[in-house]
């Protein structure tokens, strides 16, 4: 609805102006961006090259931080679960929220705004509430799964046991972002121009072929898009977990996210420098996820 | 520095500018610390004179206290700040203390954490201000909590001897006596879970606080430490027994799987599905606010003893107030932990509900006397004196325990939900524990 | 490039395909509706279960089933009072804080947004592909692993536990900032830009008098992205903010949420609920007027066009 048809990267124009004449609109931008993630990025990077300890006080130690990193199984196994999410959970919102998309495109539903809007409602609700809700629904003793369990006699499994915790959590985020990204991809459509299916319809293609050969390599751009967004958000996974930890203590681990683990690090053990290397090593494999599909994405224009 | 500010240098002018003062100094806050002793009259004068106290603190009933302070000491302002609870506030305290600035007067640490934060030098050692003096004034164990290598790191402000809290209604529905020891805790367990599946003796999802303390009771001494020289130990003898019984709740799946202090947890004190809870004095301000259904039914008890005719008991909980080595008017800080934990205070809070750490309060026939209206007019009061008394001596905590408190699901919460047993799951712990000690620049053996 | 913006126009290019396209609408599809009508219900039921509960005293809450009213008690005017009184109102102090971090914040990031794109879309400068590739590279680095260093830098500057160290990292929306840039690429014709420059007409006069009207379907929608992003800000406030006088809502409902976790602390599950509806109410209000606004702003838009 909202988003203009969305390419990546965006085409720029061709005309030339004088050469620093962009710097005055995108100047207050970068000074504020610089202040709020460049800084802190920078002073990560320095952090990450020392190690404070309790005992001995603060050291240079060069590269020791990442050394560890590198071979630090708790690490990699959060990476690995992320890595599993993202396979799994990303394509089915992905693909739920396309279907979502195309069905509100397609102009044959009754009540389009009523599902536009309800579906799109999740995500306008704090993570603090999302926590609260799933975690009453998710609990098998007293929540809303026990409920049912006594009520119809029957033992669902617990989905709060380590087996299915992770797919309880890619369920709250499917949840959440189902309506974001449908949002992203009915806006896209939108600008799609009518004129170009309908006269496919005339010549007799049928709605699934219009679809594959019409509107999907139309938004496009938005698919990429959201591709790298929900990747990067699955490599950042950090609410869900934290706020489930309190329901789930055994089943999430304090390294269940490389984001978790580098937040644990942190807060619970004071180790702000080795924290930093993590958050480091995470930001290059995401940059190099994001840059792998990206370039796919685009590449197949 | 130079280095990085060469590094550093490809950035823009502003990235420079922001990381440079980043690493820099800090020395303008630090006050001074140790040395000449300050005596009772210059903390009378500090209060005389008056000034602005931060204190962070979650306790609720220090806002009367507060209150009651200004009345008294009117040219005093205090600003107490709700910083998060438990380790929500240690994080912002190190935070405020790595970043040199926003560091309160006064701040509330519970005994486990406190040797971390002495041996991290964020706290003043009160023995210069005559705090020994104080140490007949309050019960053997939290006094010996304040007491971390050598110093006193603050005065206890409260505890948490531990009691058996048990509903009485479920308990005469199933016709379950009241267990005198763990093993008949475990009966009690299995009697009461055959006789309603959907009621459990008591929930558990791996804590490492109870963990500690049951051994605690159990006589065992995991942790010793001596100046930076630390031994974990999980086999002795007290945590073995500890180990035995809970190895067979868990196997036998006896424990309600709810985390405490969630909402299920309070639903099931309430409506009977959680029969007993074995925690710290503390806790009746806790029924009556958050499990009111339960009024009536509940009643405490003395705690299980693990060697039958034993009258062991241990602590769960508690807090002191510190005055922090960077704060900026100490005298009058530790004006205001004399009389939130040693003076008026210490009323006022037990009025609130509070479980005082003084032993005048303990010994209070009026105090001893309260009927808990929760309890069904039982005096619970005795039974937690007397737990008081009984607490097992000789017991400490690691200076990194917040640390290894947090990775206790990690390790040992494995026992809970897996094949792993709990044996090998607090073996774990202890290793995790062990190499973070070592990191840190402990020797941990 | 600019043509597929206009939808209007480029489907009454021909006669037929538009009474095509009115007659399909009418045509409603059953099986379509009753497949979204499940995904609706799969996005509405956890809300249900907060609209009953809100609805629950503290006692009723743990009493009752989870998707059904309490029998006899209704409880919701009494829950609404009491949020907004327990702790001596600070509830509605949240809700301001609320605001005014979603204003100054939203706005603020969607100004910040608006001027970044249409400078990357409209010129070409020194640094442009640098710009670009700084954003994006950053945008991966978790912030959570960011927020220590950041603490400890706005500590130093003094700005910790005040509403500024709120206000200022919402400031930057890097997905704003792409979505401003598309949108000017697209929506403002360059030719109309080179014509104003002609006329004499400085830059910024021509980016608001001109090229704004164009971009306010874009400008909302940033708005909007970046408004539900400042609202669900949890983690930074967490840390940045001690005085729970500064708190916005996220953080202050959980602080109520956890408070039933210490010594003497009260549970009040009921007024958590309470209050999550309530800011949920809000929010909805605010996308829904604000959807009607960009409704007339993309017409607008495309007719100028």
């Amino acid at each position: 609805m909202a988003v203009p048809q969305v390419a990546a990267p965006p085409p720029a124009t061709r005309r030339v102006r004088r050469s620093y004449q962009g710097w005055k609109f995108v100047g207050p931008f970068m000074i504020v961006f610089a202040l709020v993630f460049l800084a802190p990025i920078v002073y990560a990077i320095y952090l990450s090259l020392y190690r404070n300890r309790l005992i001995g006080g603060n050291a240079f130690v060069g590269l020791d931080n990442y050394t560890q990193a590198l071979q630090d199984a708790q690490f990699w196994s959060g990476v690995g679960r992320v890595g599993l999410f993202l396979v799994v959970q990303v394509p089915i919102m992905l693909f739920l929220a396309l279907l979502v998309a195309l069905a509100l495109d397609s102009g044959r539903l009754y009540g389009k705004s009523f599902f536009r809007v309800s579906i799109f409602l999740p995500y306008a609700v704090p993570a603090v509430v999302a926590a609260l809700m799933w975690g009453f629904i998710y609990g098998s003793q007293f929540g809303l799964v026990g409920s049912i369990n006594d009520a119809l006699g029957i033992s669902l499994p617990d989905p709060l046991k380590p087996s299915l915790i992770l797919a309880s959590i890619g369920n709250i985020t499917t949840w959440q972002f189902v309506g974001y990204n449908m949002l992203i991809f009915y806006s896209a459509l939108q600008v799609v121009p009518k004129s170009l299916y309908e006269s496919a319809a005339i010549d007799g293609a049928g709605q699934v072929r219009i679809i594959r050969s019409i509107k999907l390599p139309a938004i496009r751009g938005a698919l990429v898009i959201a591709t790298i967004f929900s990747i990067i958000g699955s490599f950042q996974l950090f609410n869900e977990p934290a706020i489930l930890r309190n329901l789930a203590p055994n089943a999430i681990t304090t390294f269940f996210t490389p984001n978790y683990y580098a937040y644990s690090l942190t807060f619970s053990g004071q180790q702000i420098n080795y924290s930093a290397a993590i958050a480091v090593v995470m930001a290059v494999i995401t940059m190099i996820v994001a840059y792998v599909v990206q370039l796919r994405g685009t590449k197949d224009l | 520095m130079s280095r990085f500010l060469k590094v550093a240098a490809v950035a823009s002018a502003a990235v420079l500018a922001l990381t440079a003062c980043g690493g820099g100094d800090d020395s303008s806050s630090s006050g001074s610390s140790g040395g000449s002793t300050v005596s009772d009259a210059d903390v009378t004068a500090a209060l005389e004179k008056g000034g602005t106290l931060t204190v962070w603190a979650w306790e609720p009933t220090l806002k009367d206290v507060v209150t009651k302070f200004q009345e008294k000491y009117p040219n005093v302002k205090v600003d107490l700040v709700n910083a998060g609870t438990g380790d929500k506030q240690y994080t912002a305290l190190q935070n405020a203390i790595a970043a040199g600035k926003g560091v309160p007067d006064v701040g509330q640490i519970e005994y486990y954490a406190l040797p971390q934060f002495a041996i991290g030098k964020a706290l003043t050692d009160l023995k210069s201000y005559g705090a020994e003096s104080l140490k007949a004034d309050f019960n053997p164990g939290p006094w010996n909590s304040v007491n971390s290598g050598g110093g006193v790191y603050g005065l206890p402000m409260d505890s948490g001897p531990m009691a058996l809290y048990y509903n009485k209604e479920v308990f005469d529905k199933y016709k379950i006596e009241v267990p005198k020891t763990w093993t008949e805790y475990l009966e009690a367990a299995r009697k009461l879970h055959k006789a309603d599946p959907k009621a459990y003796i008591t929930n558990d999802t791996g804590d490492a606080g109870l963990t500690t303390s049951l051994i605690w009771q159990a006589g065992g001494k995991p942790y010793t430490v001596d100046g930076t020289n630390v031994t974990i130990n999980f086999t002795d003898a007290g945590s073995q027994e500890f180990v035995k019984v809970w190895q067979a709740l868990i196997s036998e799946k006896l424990l309600a799987p709810v985390s405490s202090w969630s909402d299920g947890w309070f639903q099931g004190i309430g409506n009977g599905s959680i029969a007993t809870v074995a925690t710290g004095a503390w806790m009746p301000a806790n029924f009556v606010t958050s499990a009111p259904a339960g009024s009536g039914k509940w009643r405490a008890a003395e705690l299980p003893q693990w060697t039958a005719g034993a009258n062991a008991s241990a602590e769960n909980g508690g807090s002191a107030l510190s005055v922090m080595d960077k704060g900026a008017n100490k005298e009058l800080a530790y004006g205001f932990l004399k009389f939130a934990n040693d003076g008026d205070g210490v009323q006022i809070r037990v009025d609130g509900g509070a479980f005082p750490a003084t032993s005048k309060t303990l010994a209070d026939p009026a105090w001893l006397a309260d009927e808990f209206e929760y309890f069904g007019g039982q005096k619970a009061n005795e039974i937690f004196a007397k737990s008081a008394q009984q607490v097992v001596t000789g017991w400490s905590y690691l200076p990194f325990q917040v640390y290894s408190n947090s990775v206790f699901n990690d390790t040992a919460g494995k026992a809970y939900v897996s094949n792993t047993t709990l044996a090998d799951g607090l073996k774990a712990w202890q290793d995790q524990s062990a190499k973070y000690g070592n990191e840190q620049g402990f020797t941990v053996k | 490039m600019t043509t597929t913006t206009s939808p209007v126009r480029s489907s009454s290019r021909t006669g037929k395909p538009v009474t095509l396209s009115s007659k399909k609408r009418r045509k409603g599809s059953v099986l379509l509706t009753v497949l979204t009508a499940v995904m609706a219900l799969y996005s509405l039921f956890p809300l249900a279960w907060l609209v009953i509960n809100s609805t629950k005293t503290q006692d009723g809450l743990f009493s009752s089933f989870g998707l059904w009213f309490d029998d006899g008690k209704f409880a919701l005017f009494s829950n609404i009072a009491d949020t907004f009184t327990y702790n001596d109102g600070i509830y509605l102090r949240w809700l301001g804080n609320t605001a005014i971090y979603v204003l100054v914040g939203a706005g603020g990031a969607t100004f910040l947004a608006l001027l970044a794109g249409y400078g990357l879309a409209k010129f070409n400068f020194v640094g442009k592909k640098a710009v670009f590739a700084i954003v994006i590279g950053a945008v991966a680095v978790p912030p959570t692993a960011l927020a220590v260093p950041t603490f400890l830098m706005f500590s130093k500057m003094g700005l910790t536990n005040t509403p500024w160290a709120v206000i200022i990292p919402s400031l930057i929306s890097p997905f704003g900032l792409y979505l401003m840039w598309t949108f000017a690429a697209q929506a403002v014709p360059t030719e109309m830009l080179e014509a104003a420059r002609v006329d004499g007409a400085g830059e910024f006069r021509t980016l608001f008098k001109l090229s704004v009207p164009l971009l306010m379907p874009g400008i909302i929608t940033t708005l909007l992205f970046t408004m539900v992003a400042t609202m669900n800000n949890y983690f930074l406030p967490l840390i940045m903010l001690k005085n729970p006088d500064w708190y916005p809502l996220t953080v202050g409902l959980n602080s109520w949420n956890a408070q039933a976790a210490t010594a003497g602390g009260e549970a009040v599950f009921n007024l958590v609920i309470t209050g999550s509806l309530i800011t949920v109410v809000l929010l909805l209000a605010a996308f829904l007027s604000l959807q009607r606004y960009w409704q007339s702003g993309l017409a607008a838009g495309s007719v100028k066009e």
